[in-house]
């Protein structure tokens, strides 16, 4: 295919625009995107990661057909059109009154939406044993598949253990 | 060290020579970002909201006497103009955005050499950040979790079970870490071999930026590799992992290096020496022509090429020729002209050794 714009070189530039709902595919050769970057590659602008963001919010509501809801956070009031026209949520709470939404960007951003990092001590005594208790949990089903069941039942009373300081 | 040295002079603690005398890696970072529960993230503070953190930080860090947060200077973005904000950009110590404001409940808290810095009210309430000269992740790491867990004894973070840390940019939840390597790459530059290099690494999922983070170009060979995903990984495995890919980078630098020395000698030399040339004699020089050239002349000390001149007068020499920097030395506000006339000056000291760091 060649070039939209010069009609001489081969389109390697692939573009899909959406206007007000309206597709538009632009193909067009590496030199006169270049050329029209203003418009289209302006790191600063289109391609910021605020709207990287918005745009990925936008396709999961168009995906599941949910309407723009009138939620608002009820601690900061940020609504999801906020979110997706900021790129940022406005307090921690959001995470919570979006948690759908959250779910969907977040496997998309991560690859992943659950955290298996630093716990804080204060604040995450319970999580972090709660965490302990998953990975010992793994431990006792591959200590069943290696049919160490000495071991599974080791595992399990340290379980029963920990589940007991968090109950 | 003194604070005023630190916000006058040219020297932070990552300028320092590393333990691993290649000096292709010149440094690297950990920040993490947090926030406090139940307080809108910065982007929607309200000026006394603002306040409220900054009072929140003030009280953690008199209570933490005798520790790293306790001995760490406070200051509000209203005590400094906007050509001390700027000096702390040009350091590697505060982002450019945060620096642009200079409201009261904006600011940043330092220790006594720079090595340890938290910026306040930026995008996310806190931004610790740690940063230490060569390629030291770990170490960078330890000491920026340390300074963490002594703002958690006051502070009530923003956490979830399921989603670690909360942050203001969904980009940045879970650990809140981005961990970063800053590279010298002139013989990938020379050899042509950088975009390989720089497309391989962002599909290993690390991403590539210029000297002064986001959105920045690359200048003077000088790249930034960090992590791009937060959530998922703990936080020593992502270092590991950066580690590990940087490690890999300097060790591909350094036998292109060594090709580039064997196969055309005279015309490295040469540019090298060209290079030298260009800053012990300019009468006017722009900080990118002054940031190529230093880079030619780096690569110069590595290769032994040039002696006499040391990686940490370089590495002073990077920040001292920024616009800010060189307006502190001069005492007023600079037309572009002045700067460029002030850098070649500054240079030619530096390089000859005239003027004690």
């Amino acid at each position: 295919m060649l070039c939209e714009e010069c009609k001489e070189r081969i389109a390697t530039v692939h573009l899909t625009q959406v206007f007000n709902d309206e597709k538009r595919e632009s193909h067009l050769c590496e030199q006169c995107a270049c050329n029209k970057s203003g418009l289209l590659f302006n790191a600063n602008n289109q391609f910021s990661i605020p709207n990287f963001l918005g745009g990925m919010f936008s396709s999961i509501y168009k995906q599941e057909k949910v309407p723009e809801a009138k939620v608002q956070c009820p601690q900061c009031g940020m609504t999801i059109t906020d979110i997706k026209r900021v790129g940022k949520l406005g307090c921690s709470q959001c995470y919570r009154v979006y948690e759908q939404e959250m779910e969907a960007s977040l496997r998309r951003i991560h690859g992943n939406s659950r955290h298996s990092g630093k716990i804080p001590v204060r604040g995450g005594y319970k999580v972090m044993i709660k965490q302990q208790i998953e990975s010992l949990k793994n431990q006792i089903q591959d200590a069943v598949r290696e049919e160490k069941y000495e071991q599974a039942a080791q595992i399990r009373d340290q379980v029963i253990e920990l589940e007991k300081k968090i109950s | 060290m003194s604070l005023e040295d630190l916000l006058n002079g040219s020297y932070v603690y990552w300028m320092n020579i590393p333990a691993d005398p290649r000096d292709i890696a010149i440094s690297c970072r950990v920040r993490l970002a947090r926030n406090i529960t139940a307080i809108p993230f910065p982007h929607l503070l309200d000026p006394a909201q603002g306040t409220e953190i900054m009072e929140k930080v003030k009280a953690a860090r008199q209570g933490a006497q005798g520790s790293i947060l306790g001995s760490m200077h406070l200051l509000t973005f209203d005590q400094l103009d906007i050509l001390d904000r700027q000096t702390l950009t040009e350091k590697h110590l505060c982002s450019p955005e945060h620096a642009a404001s200079g409201d009261a409940y904006r600011g940043i808290m330092l220790n006594q050499d720079g090595s340890l810095a938290v910026m306040i009210n930026e995008e996310d309430h806190l931004r610790i950040q740690c940063l230490l000269p060569g390629l030291n992740l770990k170490e960078c790491h330890g000491l920026a979790q340390q300074l963490d867990d002594e703002l958690e004894q006051t502070l009530d973070y923003a956490f979830d079970e399921a989603r670690g840390y909360l942050t203001a940019c969904p980009t940045n939840v879970g650990t809140g870490m981005r961990a970063s390597a800053m590279l010298h790459l002139p013989a990938a530059q020379m050899t042509g071999t950088i975009k390989l290099l720089l497309q391989n690494v962002s599909q290993l999922g690390l991403a590539v930026r210029g000297l002064y983070g986001e959105g920045s170009e690359p200048v003077g060979n000088l790249y930034q590799i960090s992590n791009q995903i937060t959530l998922g990984q703990a936080e020593e495995d992502i270092c590991n992992y950066l580690q590990t890919i940087a490690e890999q980078i300097v060790e591909q630098e350094t036998l292109l290096r060594e090709r580039l020395m064997a196969d055309m000698p005279y015309q490295l030399e040469d540019k090298i020496g060209r290079a030298y040339g260009i800053l012990s004699n300019a009468r006017l020089i722009g900080s990118d022509e002054a940031l190529r050239m230093l880079s030619m002349v780096r690569l110069g000390v590595d290769l032994q090429i040039i002696k006499g001149i040391s990686i940490f007068t370089l590495n002073q020499l990077m920040v001292a020729i920024r616009s800010a920097h060189l307006q502190k030395i001069g005492g007023h506000p600079m037309e572009a002209m002045q700067r460029d006339v002030l850098r070649a000056e500054v240079i030619k000291q530096r390089l000859s050794g005239k003027e004690a760091d």
